[in-house]
C-alpha cells in the first residue's frame, strides 16, 4: 500500500507512545475499538491546573495508518483546552495524513479516542468546578 | 545480502535464469504460430510447444495429450469447472467444493450458483484438512463435481488428494484439482491419482506468467464445453494461438522441477524449520494449519497482539504476505484463517512466509532477527500487549466493535 510520507514518519518515529497511570490526578483515558476489527487506540490525556492538555500518550494495535492517525492527534491536543480538543475532527485528521479511502476509518477511531479520553476525564474529574481544588489534591 | 529480501513465493516465483534463456529465441527468432501447418516457422514453434507439453506431462506424469495450454490456473479452473458443470448439467446440477479453495475456484463457483447450480461448500478441520466423511456425506446423486486444492496458497497444507479422488471415482463425481500451489512441492502421479481434471499454473513454480495448464483425463473421458471459442485449438478445448515462448518457459520450469524438486525441498524445509524455530523463540507464536502435511516452504504464523499490516511495514527489509484485513481492500481477515477455527485477532496478526530455490540462509537469519526487533517495537506500542503483560483476559473486556 502507498503511504503518503506523513503516515510513514509518523510510523517509524511515534510520537507520545506509553501510558500514563489511568487514576493518576488530571488523567484521562480513552480506549476505542476492538481487536476482532483489527485496531484498538488508547489514549490517554494529563490535564494541567490551568485547565490545557499539557501532555498525552498512545498505545495503538492496527494498521500503520492507525498507529499514525494516533500519534498525530497526541501531538494536536497538546496545549489545548478540552472544549478545543473535542472539536477535533476525523477529516482534518485523515487530510493532515493524506489516508486512502479504505483507511477512513482508522481517522474515525482517533476521533472517538481523543473524545472517549476527555469524556473519562470529565467523569472523573467532572464534579469539580474549574478552579477548584480537587480534594484528594 | 540484497535486501528487501523476497519471501512470498506463493504469491509467485522469478523465472529462472535457466528458463528465460530457453524462452527468449522463440520471441524473435522462431517466431512462427504453431498452428501453421504450411511452413518451417510453424513447424518449428509447434515443435517447441509439443516439447513443452511432454515436460509438463513428464512432472505429474500423465499423457501429453492430456494437457491443454491456458493463460494460467485462473483460466484452467474456470475451463474445468464451468466447462464441466455445463456439459453434465443434464446429469445433476451439484458441485462441492471448500472454503478454503483460492478465490479462482470461489469466484468460479459463485458463477455457477448465478447460472442455477447449486454448491456446497465445507468447512475443513481445524488443521485445515478436508474431513473425508464430511464430504461423502455431501455428495448426492446429482452431484456431478468435487473442486478441491492440492495445497493451500495461505497456509500451505496438503490435501489427501489420493483419498478424496478414491471417494469421488467411487461414487462416479468428477473430481477437479487445483494444483497451482503444489508443483515442483509435492509429487504427482496422475498415474495411479483418481483425478479427472487437474489446473496448473507456470509462474508458481519458476515459469513466467500469463500461461497454465489442464490436465483433462482420456481414460475415463471427461468432457467439457469449452469457454473461449474461435479456431479449436488444443482440441476444441481453449481456442487462442498459443503463446509459444511461454509454453516453452512452462516447459522448461516444470523439466526443472522434475530433476530438481526432491532435493530442492529438503533444503527449503530445512530453510523453513530454521525460521520457524526462530519466530517460535517470540512469546505468543501460532502456527496456523497443520505443520506435518505442509508443503516445505510454507511458514504461517500469528503474532498475537500484533496486527498483520502494520507489522508487514515494520519489516520491509523482507516482503511477505499478511491475512491480515488491513492489506486488502475488504477489511475482512484472511477467510481461510476463520475458516480453520482462528479467532479474528489472530487471523489479524497473521503472517504468511513463502520461501523458495532462491533463499539462502544468511537470509533467513537475517529475517529471524529483524522480525523479533519489529515484533518487540510493536508490542511495545499495543495496549493489547500491556494489557495481557497486566494479566487482563482480553476475552472478559467489552470491545466496541465498529
Amino acid at each position: 500500500m502507498a503511504y503518503s510520507d506523513k503516515v510513514i514518519d509518523h510510523y517509524e518515529n511515534p510520537r507520545n507512545v506509553g501510558s500514563f497511570d489511568k487514576s493518576e490526578e488530571g488523567v484521562g483515558t480513552g480506549m476505542v475499538g476492538a481487536p476482532a476489527c483489527g485496531d484498538v487506540m488508547k489514549l490517554q490525556i494529563r490535564v494541567g491546573k490551568d485547565g490545557l492538555i499539557e501532555d498525552a500518550r498512545f498505545k495503538t494495535y492496527g494498521c500503520g495508518s492507525a498507529i499514525a492517525s494516533s500519534s498525530l492527534v497526541t501531538e494536536w491536543v497538546k496545549g489545548k483546552t478540552l472544549d478545543e480538543a473535542e472539536t477535533i475532527k476525523n477529516t482534518q485528521i485523515a487530510e493532515e495524513l493524506a489516508l486512502p479511502p479504505v483507511k477512513i476509518h482508522c481517522s474515525i477511531l482517533a476521533e472517538d479516542a481523543i473524545k472517549a479520553a476527555i469524556a473519562d476525564y470529565r467523569k472523573r474529574h467532572g464534579e469539580l468546578e474549574p478552579g477548584k481544588k480537587a480534594v484528594n489534591e | 545480502m540484497k535486501l528487501p529480501i523476497y519471501l512470498d513465493y506463493s504469491a509467485t516465483t522469478p523465472v529462472d535464469p535457466r528458463v528465460a534463456e530457453k524462452m527468449i529465441p522463440y520471441l524473435s527468432a522462431h517466431f512462427g504460430n504453431p498452428a501453421s501447418r504450411s511452413h518451417s516457422f510453424g513447424w518449428k514453434a509447434e515443435e517447441a510447444v509439443e516439447e513443452a507439453r511432454a515436460h509438463v506431462a513428464a512432472l505429474v506424469n500423465c499423457d501429453p495429450k492430456e494437457i491443454v495450454w491456458t493463460s494460467g490456473a485462473t483460466e484452467s479452473i474456470n475451463l474445468a469447472v464451468k466447462g464441466a458443470a455445463e456439459f453434465y448439467k443434464t446429469k445433476g446440477k451439484h458441485l462441492i467444493t471448500m472454503t478454503v479453495e483460492h478465490k479462482a475456484t470461489l469466484d468460479t463457483m459463485r458463477e455457477l450458483e448465478r447460472r442455477g447450480f447449486e454448491v456446497t461448500y465445507l468447512n475443513p478441520r481445524d488443521d485445515g484438512l478436508l474431513d473425508l466423511a464430511q464430504l461423502e456425506a455431501a455428495i448426492r446423486p446429482d452431484t456431478i463435481l468435487v473442486s478441491i486444492m492440492y495445497v493451500n496458497n495461505e497456509i500451505g497444507t496438503i490435501q489427501d488428494i489420493p483419498a478424496i479422488g478414491a471417494l469421488c471415482r467411487s461414487k462416479g463425481v468428477l473430481f477437479h484439482v487445483d494444483s497451482a500451489q503444489a508443483t515442483g512441492k509435492c509429487p504427482i502421479d496422475l498415474g495411479s491419482l483418481k483425478v479427472d481434471l487437474m489446473s496448473f499454473s507456470a509462474h508458481k513454480t519458476y515459469g513466467p506468467k500469463g500461461v497454465g495448464a489442464l490436465y483433462v483425463r482420456r481414460k475415463p473421458r471427461v468432457r467439457l464445453e469449452a469457454q473461449i471459442h474461435g479456431g479449436g485449438h488444443e482440441r476444441g478445448f481453449r481456442s487462442g494461438t498459443l503463446a509459444t515462448h511461454q509454453i516453452v518457459g512452462m516447459g522448461e520450469a516444470y523439466r526443472i522441477a522434475k530433476l530438481e524438486m526432491a532435493t530442492e525441498n529438503e533444503r527449503i524445509r530445512a530453510l523453513r524449520d530454521k525460521l520457524l524455530a526462530g519466530v517460535r523463540r517470540i512469546e505468543e507464536v501460532f502456527v496456523n494449519g497443520d505443520l506435518e502435511r505442509r508443503v516445505p516452504h510454507n511458514l504461517n504464523v500469528s503474532f498475537n497482539f500484533v496486527e498483520g499490516e502494520s507489522l508487514i511495514m515494520a519489516v520491509k527489509d523482507i516482503a511477505v504476505s499478511s491475512g491480515s484485513a488491513c492489506t486488502s481492500a475488504s477489511l475482512e481477515p484472511s477467510y481461510v484463517l476463520r475458516a480453520l477455527g482462528r479467532s479474528d485477532e489472530l487471523a489479524h496478526s497473521s503472517i504468511r512466509f513463502t520461501l523458495g530455490r532462491f533463499t539462502t540462509e544468511d537470509e533467513i537469519d537475517y529475517a529471524v532477527e529483524h522480525i523479533r526487533v519489529k515484533v518487540a517495537k510493536l508490542r511495545e506500542m499495543s495496549p493489547l500487549w500491556e494489557m495481557y503483560k497486566d494479566g487482563v483476559d482480553l476475552n472478559s473486556v467489552q470491545w466496541a466493535a465498529h
